[in-house]
């Protein structure tokens, strides 16, 4: 997997893919899209950092046990906002019922 | 009192290897240096084991104040902000000091590699660095009690960590931080040489189930803790620099550190008991001669346990402002997270069923392991039930819950996992008699401490408070007595263990005739553990019908060639 090599134009088309990313991330800041701004976003910086772990970190080059490992910190992390979020996201539905 | 490696004929194959072997880990080199820049597993397995000892006295010390002060209801020995401080501290240094490293750094470091056939773990400078990291953290944990240590209790939770407590709350949070990079790398290292450095024929199917339990605890280890350092790390934040993340004043929202706290904190309840569900795997099978059964579902259920429980830890929180519907959901699955650990249960005991039982003193911990992680397990499920822990909630319920499955089960695991592995660590038997005096002192004055508890806390006796009303003395009394037998308990191994050091007999290779690898190689082994690497060909806890019948009968029974049927020299 580390013997693995990527050629320098594969750096070149992410690097140019993250700055145009970058771009539409501050062009969008300005646009207002009511409830859909945070998702628009998180939408955006998901895809960056998805380039950059696939690409930079080398994860789509690797072993499907690295991939798991890579996969599995993501999933854990979606298990803490998921269920955090469901207190938070349900909170004033109780307020309301009372 | 009857010992059972007393009766291990000498045949001559036992004869021929009596005595220590010439060179092994422990005088391969000597001096100072040489143990404090050792990357040998075995070594810096010991390394822990003081360690912890030390801290293991220390959190006893203020349990012990503690315990003290309840024996009357005013608060006469101790002001309110001394017992304040001596349950955080006490809980602080057995839960991160003690209880989270315990099994896996003294033991998992010691015997997992050997128990797969490896010479070492995977990464052994590492495995150094994570002593170290260890200790860093326990030195600044020593400052911060030095300085006045805190009371927070263990659990940090603000408002009262970030802007109301006086006390070193930076310093101690600081230093679980660092002591979490030590639980990480330990982590990191077992599953990396589980992954990578089994021998040739230990296939995943044949692992030990100890092995299983390790490597599960790992993946929480490696998942959870960043989580808990991040946590402290805002708790940090706040407190200097006054982040609003948990203080509402400033925008946050402190039920937010709960869930950010327990996301960890809950699956470290399983850090810490899991590896000792791994040993009372090994224990069940060695002394009732039979394989566990339903291998298979034993192992899964350990993986199993490590993804539920982090699925469970809303129940924390039940009665501190979460969302009514979460809270639901989180009762819920904290009920399924019942049934992996009811597997392992009801699967010792089936192990048990017609299993040729020899009550061996660390049999004796395993049994005491079963009955009394049960009573944990299921008053837990009373915890998880709302309805019910409305009433509870920090009451002494959920203190005598907790430390019947922290004490009866964590504590109750690592002393049978000292028993069992002794022999192979040292080379030497302690008094087989004293142990059971001890392993029965332990258990009669655990159930005595924390029994009374559960009845106190039913009764609504609040936990944190250093007097309570004078109905409730009897029961803290008896509580109070049962701490001192247990206190008792732990003296004696310290005795007879050391005292074994010096006057004990010499352990065979095999002194329980049992299966697995760690019992193939010399008592204690040699520094890379195997002077041949081990061909494994058979399943773990292969014991046969020959055992069953007659477990120690039969002059190779000492020294059997339990789990390879040749070696090759490499």
């Amino acid at each position: 997997m580390s013997a693995h090599i990527v050629p320098v134009r594969v750096y070149l088309i992410i690097f140019g893919a993250l700055l145009v990313l970058t771009v539409v991330t501050v062009a969008a800041a300005g646009v207002e899209l009511g409830w859909l701004n945070t998702p628009v976003a998180l939408g955006i910086a998901v895809s960056k950092a998805t380039l950059v772990v696939l690409f930079f970190m080398h994860v789509k080059y690797s072993t499907r046990l690295v991939k798991l490992t890579a996969f599995a910190g993501f999933f854990w992390l979606a298990i803490m906002i998921t269920l955090t979020l469901s207190d938070y996201l349900t909170r004033d539905i109780l307020a309301a019922g009372k | 009192m009857h010992d059972v490696r007393s009766t291990v004929p000498k045949g001559e194959a036992f004869e021929a290897e009596a005595g220590l072997p010439r060179t092994h880990y422990l005088n391969a080199t000597h001096g100072t240096a040489a143990w404090l820049l050792t990357k040998d597993h075995k070594r810096i397995g010991l390394l822990y084991l003081f360690a912890i000892s030390f801290f293991f006295f220390l959190g006893g010390l203020f349990a012990m104040f503690v315990r003290l002060e309840l024996l009357t209801p005013e608060g006469d020995l101790l002001t309110s902000e001394m017992y304040n401080t001596s349950f955080s501290m006490h809980g602080i240094i057995m839960v991160f000091f003690f209880l989270v490293p315990s099994v896996p750094a003294v033991f998992g470091n010691f015997f997992l590699p050997i128990m797969i056939g490896a010479k070492d773990v995977a990464f052994p400078k590492i495995n150094l660095l994570s002593w170290y990291i260890a200790m860093i953290a326990g030195f600044m944990m020593l400052t911060t009690l030095l300085m006045g240590g805190v009371d927070t209790g263990w659990t940090f939770y603000p408002p009262y960590s970030t802007t109301g407590s006086s006390s070193n709350v930076v310093l101690a949070a600081l230093s679980i931080f660092v002591m979490g990079f030590s639980s990480i790398l330990t982590g990191l290292n077992f599953i990396v040489t589980v992954h990578t450095m089994r021998a040739p024929g230990m296939t995943w199917g044949r692992l030990p189930l100890f092995v299983w339990a390790q490597y599960a605890t790992s993946l929480i280890m490696v998942l959870g803790t960043p989580v808990l350092a991040i946590t402290l790390g805002l708790v940090f934040a706040e407190r200097v620099f006054h982040f609003g993340i948990f203080d509402p004043k400033l925008g946050g929202d402190p039920i937010l550190f709960q869930h950010l706290f327990w996301f960890y904190s809950h699956p470290a309840v399983y850090i810490m008991v899991l590896p000792g569900m791994g040993v009372i795997s090994e224990l069940v099978a060695a002394f009732s001669r039979k394989q566990v059964f339903g291998y298979s579902f034993v192992a899964a259920s350990s993986l199993a346990i490590a993804l539920v429980g982090f699925l469970v830890w809303g129940h924390h929180l039940f009665t501190s402002g979460q969302s009514a519907y979460a809270a639901l959901v989180f009762s819920f699955l904290s009920f399924i997270v019942a049934i992996p650990s009811a597997i392992k249960v009801f699967n010792w005991t089936a192990t048990l069923y017609r299993g040729s039982i020899s009550l061996a003193s660390p049999m004796l911990y395993a049994l005491g392991f079963i009955g009394l992680f049960t009573i944990g397990g299921l008053t837990g499920l009373f915890l998880a039930a709302l309805g019910l822990d409305l009433h509870m909630q920090d009451t002494y319920f959920v203190i005598a819950h907790f430390h019947y499955i922290m004490v009866g089960g964590t504590l109750l695991a690592y002393l049978g996992a000292l028993h069992y592995w002794w022999p192979k660590i040292t080379g030497r038997l302690y008094t087989e008699a004293w142990a059971k005096v001890a392993a029965i002192t332990v258990f009669v004055g655990f159930n005595l401490t924390f029994f009374p508890q559960f009845i106190v806390g039913y009764l609504g006796m609040p936990r944190r408070y250093h007097t309570y009303v004078p109905e409730f003395q009897v029961l803290n009394v008896l509580s109070t007595a049962g701490a001192s037998i247990l206190a008792v308990g732990f003296i004696l191994p310290a005795c007879y263990l050391v005292y074994s050091l010096f006057r004990g007999g010499v352990a065979s290779r095999n002194p329980w005739g049992a299966y697995g690898l760690e019992w193939e190689t010399t008592s204690p082994p040699p520094t890379s553990n195997f002077l041949v690497t081990p061909i494994v060909t058979r399943p773990a806890y292969a014991y046969t019908h020959a055992d069953v019948v007659s477990p120690y009968a039969g002059s190779t029974q000492g020294e059997r060639d339990t789990g390879t049927e040749e070696t090759q020299r490499v």
